[in-house]
């Protein structure tokens, strides 16, 4: 069956009581048992429960993975991996890492003995070069945020299992719609699926999937010991709007691809970092000192951190998702002060480019005019 | 009776979902459902006629009113309108004279257009009542205790000689709720709720219920209710659910403060009159003996005049000065401007709704930090009038 009936169908046919079309939302925490040593498959919400079950099933689904997990934010969703490892352990990682996973390994799991170092790693050759004999996951974000730089998912999966380590991919970005790690060999797929799967810039929300029978029943057992879980309603919140993804994925790719054309072609801007497919660009403006011109003069996208909603979003990497990461390293991998990062909606193309022209010429001139 | 109501409440028939064991209502926000067998449809076609969460609110009103079914909407005015379809051009109604602002304004303004026509009467007065009869009286409308000033009508013998009358009798039982009070079970045909009120009890939903005694009437407001389409929502329905889990507790919590302040209030010397049916002084106190369980949660007061009313409404701290009634915190309401300003002034001083009366619906504070709250701004307004 293809993606796009699967995302349309997610819930449906699974409600047998009443053949509700949309899976209902259970708040239940307890469920009642039909006798002792007998359950219904549900006994405690942090356990299961039976609206989240269906956004598990789905996402497991999609990515082609085993089994499927929903957590409260992607951060937690992320977090529960750390119970893989244990004092030691080492992790490689994608140098432009999202500022809230580096905060992540760099604050809290590094005062637990677990290191990560971050490297260029755009194939298995790369992995190679930085291996040490303890390590034991790759943690790759592709195209990386927000530097656009693509990685290699299957020759990095190979040499990772050649070498004995766990390849975990963080597909936040490209959403299985146009990327499916664990096809090319990764053993964790991660999501903030607040961003493209939710895609409405309304519910906040985490998503493991994972390949492996062993592997799935230790995420399992992660899952309900730590209790990061998401809610019910978020649960259905987030079914609800994947039912979309593909549609807007496609809008997403095709406006991007518009605007790139554009700001490619503007004489404010120097350089435009796009993978290709998918809603992220990059772009940086002639001179640091447009930058907060530009962003006071937008009318239509907004200035706002976050991503993968219908609505157009602009952030300025800098000084909000990459706030964490020290400056020097931060501007070793590109992200520079005259860097912006765009989440291109589904607006219509012409509106979007209308607001950042406007908004470029005037920031340029008012920088000239403070200037005087 | 009130003995197994609140476990009736916990555990009413849809307590628990038949599928996964859920211990709370699942939320269907399915707007229509897939049929499994074209030759025996399922209970739920689409969302407008039948929803699963809906129903389980439906059933649980219907069981704790003693009915044969129940149906929600959104609001106490759509429960109430949509009943009124019941009725025909022609047709006329008997209207208790202080029946609540938005009901006198849906009769006066909307059903009259349709050629429904209606005579308000002090329904405490069995004499007037009757009086009122004419060869095209079709039903009967009643609420008690009334609003805002608590006469009490006496159901049992109002409702009978409606039955004898072939009148279609109608309770609004917001007040008391069925906690205190079965409309049903004292001969009432359809008995109403806005369940905005105490029934879900923490002002944050708007809602209406009905409650049908027999299966004749039941499928006519069945038949309207998808008709006319003015249903409950499902995540309402949800809430107005969960309410109702402390519907018992709240409303004897409320209940005892309310008896508390109503002697007390009466005591003061800038409050000029109390209604409050708990008085055994009440002209309604042994009718609400005979027919409730209880007195409720509200009660009104008249400070005299309307300067002494705004001071007031400056000075407390506790309840909020606002319109409803029926929540976990305490409201004042003044009715001359709110419940009722959609009644004439001569209309309304002939129900006793001058400008210096409040109504108090007593929530779930401290008794005595509420009475100490009405202290304060009683003397503090008696000090700036002098």
């Amino acid at each position: 069956m293809k993606l796009q009936t699967k995302l349309v169908q997610i819930g449906n046919r699974k409600e047998q009581t009443t053949g509700a079309i949309s899976f209902p939302v259970t708040f239940s925490t307890a469920f009642l048992h039909p006798g002792l040593g007998e359950s219904t498959g549900f006994d405690y919400i942090r356990t299961k429960n039976p609206t989240r079950n269906v956004l598990e099933e789905a996402i497991a689904d999609i990515e082609d993975g085993d089994q499927g997990f929903a957590f409260s934010s992607g951060m937690s969703a992320i977090h529960v991996l750390f119970g893989l490892f244990k004092p030691g352990d080492h992790i490689i990682a994608s140098f432009d890492l999202y500022g809230g996973t580096y905060r992540l390994f760099e604050e809290l799991w590094r005062h637990y003995g677990i290191t990560c170092s971050y490297a260029d790693i755009r194939n298995g050759e790369d992995l190679r070069a930085h291996l040490t004999p303890e390590t034991k996951a790759v943690f790759i974000e592709t195209p990386s945020n927000p530097m656009m730089i693509t990685a290699e998912v299957d020759s990095i999966a190979s040499v990772a299992k050649e070498q004995g380590l766990l390849t975990i991919v963080d597909n936040t970005f490209l959403s299985p719609y146009y990327q499916k790690p664990i096809q090319l060999g990764a053993d964790i797929v991660v999501h903030s699926a607040t961003k493209y799967l939710g895609g409405h810039n309304d519910v906040l929300a985490g998503l493991v999937v994972t390949k492996g029978k062993e592997l799935s029943e230790r995420v399992a057992f992660l899952q309900n010991t730590s209790g990061a879980v998401l809610s019910p309603m978020d649960s259905w919140l987030l079914v609800r709007g994947m039912k979309t993804l593909s549609l807007r994925m496609e809008k997403h790719t095709e406006n991007a691809s518009q605007l790139v054309s554009k700001l490619k072609e503007c004489s404010f801007v120097d350089d435009v970092l796009y993978a290709g497919v998918g809603g992220m660009i990059s772009f940086r403006v002639k001179d640091a000192r447009m930058v907060p011109h530009l962003l006071k003069n937008l009318k239509l996208i907004s200035f706002a951190e976050s991503l993968g909603g219908v609505e157009s979003l602009l952030t300025y990497p800098a000084i909000q998702t990459h706030a964490d990461i020290p400056r020097e390293v931060r501007e070793k991998v590109g992200v520079c002060d005259r860097l912006l990062r765009m989440s291109v909606g589904i607006e219509h193309v012409g509106d979007l480019w209308e607001d950042l022209k406007q908004a470029l010429q005037v920031a340029y001139t008012e920088m000239n005019n403070e200037g005087e | 009776m009130s003995s197994d109501f609140g476990t009736k409440l916990i555990h009413h028939k849809m307590a628990v979902d038949p599928q996964t064991g859920a211990s709370s209502t699942p939320v269907y926000l399915a707007s229509t459902y897939h049929q499994f067998d074209i030759e025996n449809p399922g209970i739920f076609d689409y969302a407008r006629s039948g929803n699963p969460t809906r129903l389980a609110l439906e059933e649980t009103i219907a069981e704790l009113e003693e009915g044969v079914a129940g149906y929600a909407y959104s609001s106490g005015m759509a429960a109430i309108s949509s009943v009124f379809m019941l009725f025909s051009n022609g047709d006329h109604l008997i209207v208790s004279e202080d029946v609540y602002g938005g009901t006198f304004r849906f009769l006066n303004q909307v059903l009259n257009r349709m050629g429904i026509d209606c005579t308000f009467v002090d329904t405490t007065d069995m004499e007037k009542v009757q009086a009122a009869l004419t060869p095209r009286t079709k039903g009967l409308y009643i609420e008690t205790p009334s609003n805002p000033v608590l006469k009490v009508s006496d159901l049992r013998s109002l409702c009978t000689w409606a039955k004898e009358q072939g009148l279609i009798s109608i309770v609004d039982n917001t007040f008391l709720t069925p906690y205190l009070q079965r409309p049903l079970t004292l001969g009432a045909d359809i008995v109403i709720h806005s369940a905005t009120k105490f029934i879900s009890g923490h002002s944050d939903v708007v809602a209406g219920l009905v409650a049908v005694k027999d299966e004749a009437i039941a499928k006519q407001v069945g038949f309207l209710q998808n008709a006319f389409g003015s249903i409950l929502g499902v995540q309402d329905s949800w809430l107005v659910l969960r309410g109702l889990k402390t519907l018992k507790v709240r409303m004897e919590a409320s209940s005892k403060s309310a008896d508390k302040i109503a002697h007390w209030l009466r005591e003061q010397p800038s409050v000029k009159k109390v209604y409050y049916t708990g008085f055994s002084d009440h002209p309604g106190h042994e009718v609400q003996n005979g027919q409730a369980d209880g007195h409720g949660a509200v009660l009104s007061f008249d400070v005299g005049d309307e300067s002494v009313a705004k001071q007031l409404m400056k000075q407390v701290k506790l309840p909020i000065v606002a319109v409803s009634l029926g929540s976990v915190e305490s409201i004042l309401s003044y009715p001359c401007k709110m419940s009722h300003a959609s009644m004439p002034k001569e209309e309304r001083e002939k129900r006793g709704i001058t400008a210096g009366l409040f109504r108090l619906s007593v929530g779930l504070e401290d008794v005595d930090d509420l009475i100490r709250d009405l202290e304060q701004a009683l003397s503090l307004q008696l000090s700036s009038v002098e």
